[in-house]
């Protein structure tokens, strides 16, 4: 077990508060604090960030780009979920 | 669409400017071309920290300390940032760097070049990074998304690398003659490698064509060269200081500057192991990798103990519950 | 007063400086990237903390001499760093136990200075808090995981930590200047600052599984100029360009 490398961790930044995290890039640590220290030192040295988040790449399941077109496409004709789809007279004003 | 074969299928998305990203389907050359361009780009930042890093404990004031260590641990950081691009094609870090410390894999050239005086620092800032920047800019819009988003990032954290390196060349060119003369000479010597860095020329470049079509690389190595050539000249007058190529001149009708013969035999030499550093920048690698399997390992084992141990008090705190 | 400010601010300045060089000559070759990058993290806040305390020293002084006078044209002789930070890198063990014994030092030091007198010292301790307080973490995290890591590691560690420890009792040494400085409110005074060390170190020892050297022979001297071999060379290599051409500016 020792002799194996440290795993492979995805760091997510929100670079400031009433932002969401946003994926930056990926970094190896032995645990999850030092995965946490690692990403402060290397994705956030220019004030990038005030909250990380680190998870262990192997937990993330991802959707098969192969079925993209079932999974995305079937959303391209429903206009429906859409404001501008509804026709309300000018004079209304904004809605 | 529908007949389309998965090689046309991925060239059309490539033409139409669509991002490739890591599950997508791709070319085996595409990958391997990638994992080789990208991987060697990362071992280019890691190895690069060596030259710089040799003034980091001499440098001459404070200012010029803090400046310069935050440079090179930059290039750290860009390191890190490619290693994670890679390894988003599949392949490990550890591997990655297997093959750097072996000699199988190759890193810019230049840094097989010695750093002599501090004025190397200024040289190798205005010029090596400038070139790389010229390289690096239009790998921002590379068509594998995560090499593009790295380059992004690099890009952006880069544009005090050269300006570190300017002012450098710029505060020696002002100084006593003898700083002056410490400029001129590190131009001399960095010159050359500098222009060397854009590769071979078009005619002798093997992978350029493909790498072109796939859009991972937007201009030729010529092309960017004669840029960085362009760009460079009126820097140097503005120092004072001559670059060292008495063929270099303005050529009208191109709207360029034409510029002497390149030693391309050495340039082979170079890539080829026979630089005057290749050996000792190997081999402080291979020294920090053989200093670091304890403590990655300890750091391991380390983790597995604590794991355990937390796992052993929810046991227990669930049989409480219980 | 005023001299002994200057000597205090300079024990500062100069023990940050020191511990900081050391820490950038593993820039480029460190055991892993991640861990290069947070070695030179520390060492930039270090550099950082020793530009305040020197340029504060030179305007305490009032010889026109800025910082980096203060940093390249002074001999071993006159520079009041501890003797801890001077001590070369040897190997990741020793460099992470000897971060860990100044920070541990460091922080509550740091904390107390915060309430200095001097106005000026303590808004560069106020500033530099937060650094250490990071700092601190980092390297304790370190002695846990190396101390309880492998058989290999533990060795290792408990190796630096048995030669690094005749180096602390000088943390705690006062003299003339810190009793001055502490009858006018400025000085932090260092006996209280010694249980809160003791006790940091004990709980992170215990945890990391490393056993406490029972050594009570302590070396003496930085804060008299009076150094281990190993300062000479740090200077001779640090100040060498600004002493070859007197006459530069860089």
């Amino acid at each position: 077990m020792s002799k194996k490398n440290w795993p492979l961790w995805e760091v997510f930044i929100r670079s400031k508060q009433g932002l969401s995290h946003k994926h930056a890039g990926s970094l190896h640590a032995a645990d999850e604090k030092m995965a946490i220290e690692n990403a402060r030192d290397v994705y956030t040295r220019r004030m990038e960030g005030v909250s990380i988040w680190v998870v262990e790449s192997k937990h993330i399941h991802a959707s098969n780009p192969l079925e993209q077109g079932e999974l995305f496409e079937p959303a391209n004709d429903k206009v429906y979920r859409h404001p501008t789809f509804y026709d309300i007279p000018d004079e209304i004003g904004h809605m | 669409m529908a007949n389309l074969t998965k090689e046309e299928l991925f060239q059309a998305k490539i033409d139409a400017e669509i991002k490739i990203e890591p599950k997508d389907w791709m070319p085996e050359a595409y990958r391997k071309t990638l994992i080789r361009q990208i991987s060697q780009h990362a071992h280019s930042e890691i190895i690069g920290m060596l030259p710089e890093g040799n003034w980091i404990s001499r440098a001459p004031s404070l200012r010029r300390k803090v400046a310069l260590l935050a440079k090179v641990q930059d290039e750290a950081g860009h390191g890190l940032y490619l290693y994670s691009a890679a390894e988003t094609l599949g392949v490990d870090r550890a591997d990655l760097m297997n093959d750097l410390v072996t000699g199988k894999a190759k890193y810019s050239s230049i840094f097989n070049y010695p750093t002599l005086t501090w004025a190397d620092m200024g040289a190798i800032g205005w010029l090596v990074d400038g070139a790389a920047i010229m390289n690096q800019v239009p790998l921002c819009r590379c068509s594998y998304g995560p090499y593009a988003r790295a380059m992004v990032r690099v890009c952006k954290e880069e544009s005090f690398h050269q300006r570190q390196g300017y002012e450098i060349m710029m505060t020696l060119s002002n100084g006593t003659p003898e700083q002056k003369a410490m400029a001129q000479d590190a131009l001399n010597r960095w010159w050359w490698p500098s222009i060397m860095m854009f590769g071979p020329s078009d005619a002798d470049s093997s992978h350029s064509a493909q790498s072109m079509a796939w859009k991972i690389k937007r201009f030729s190595n010529d092309e960017l060269r004669q840029r960085f050539v362009d760009a460079t000249v009126s820097q140097a007058e503005y120092l004072g200081l001559t670059l060292p190529d008495k063929d270099l001149k303005w050529n009208e009708e191109r709207g360029s500057y034409d510029f002497g013969a390149i030693d391309w035999d050495e340039f082979w030499n170079v890539v080829k192991g026979n630089g005057p550093c290749n050996r000792q920048r190997i081999k402080a690698r291979q020294k920090a990798e053989e200093n670091g399997k304890w403590v990655k390992e300890a750091a391991m084992a380390y983790a597995e103990k604590r794991r355990k141990r937390q796992q052993k008090i929810k046991t227990q705190e669930a049989a409480k519950a219980a | 007063m005023q001299s002994a400010l200057f000597d205090y601010t300079l024990r500062l300045g100069d023990t940050s400086l020191i511990i900081g060089h050391r820490l950038s000559e593993w820039c480029g070759h460190g055991p892993v990237l991640e861990q290069d990058i947070a070695l030179i993290n520390i060492a930039l806040d270090l550099v950082g903390q020793a530009k305040s305390f020197l340029e504060y020293a030179g305007e305490v002084e009032g010889k026109e001499r800025d910082a980096d006078t203060l940093a390249y044209r002074r001999l071993e002789r006159e520079f009041r760093n501890v003797l801890l930070s001077e001590q070369p890198n040897e190997d990741f063990a020793f460099t992470i136990v000897r971060q860990f014994l100044f920070d541990a030092f460091q922080y509550p030091f740091y904390q107390r200075l915060t309430q200095s007198k001097d106005a000026q010292i303590a808004a560069i301790a106020e500033k530099s808090l937060k650094e250490v307080t990071y700092h601190l973490r980092f390297s304790s995290e370190w002695m846990i995981r190396l101390g309880d890591g492998t058989a290999e590691s533990k060795a290792k560690m408990q190796t630096a930590l048995n030669e690094l420890w005749m180096f602390t009792g000088e943390l705690f040494e006062m003299n003339e200047t810190d009793e001055m400085l502490i009858k006018e409110g400025i000085a932090v005074d260092l006996n209280e600052i010694k249980p809160l060390w003791e006790q940091r170190v004990s709980s992170i020892l215990e945890e990391a599984t490393l056993t406490q050297p029972t050594t009570t022979w302590m070396q003496s001297g930085g804060k008299k100029g009076i150094h281990t071999e190993y300062l000479g060379y740090i200077l001779a290599e640090m100040q060498y360009l600004p002493r070859a051409y007197p006459d530069a500016k860089w």
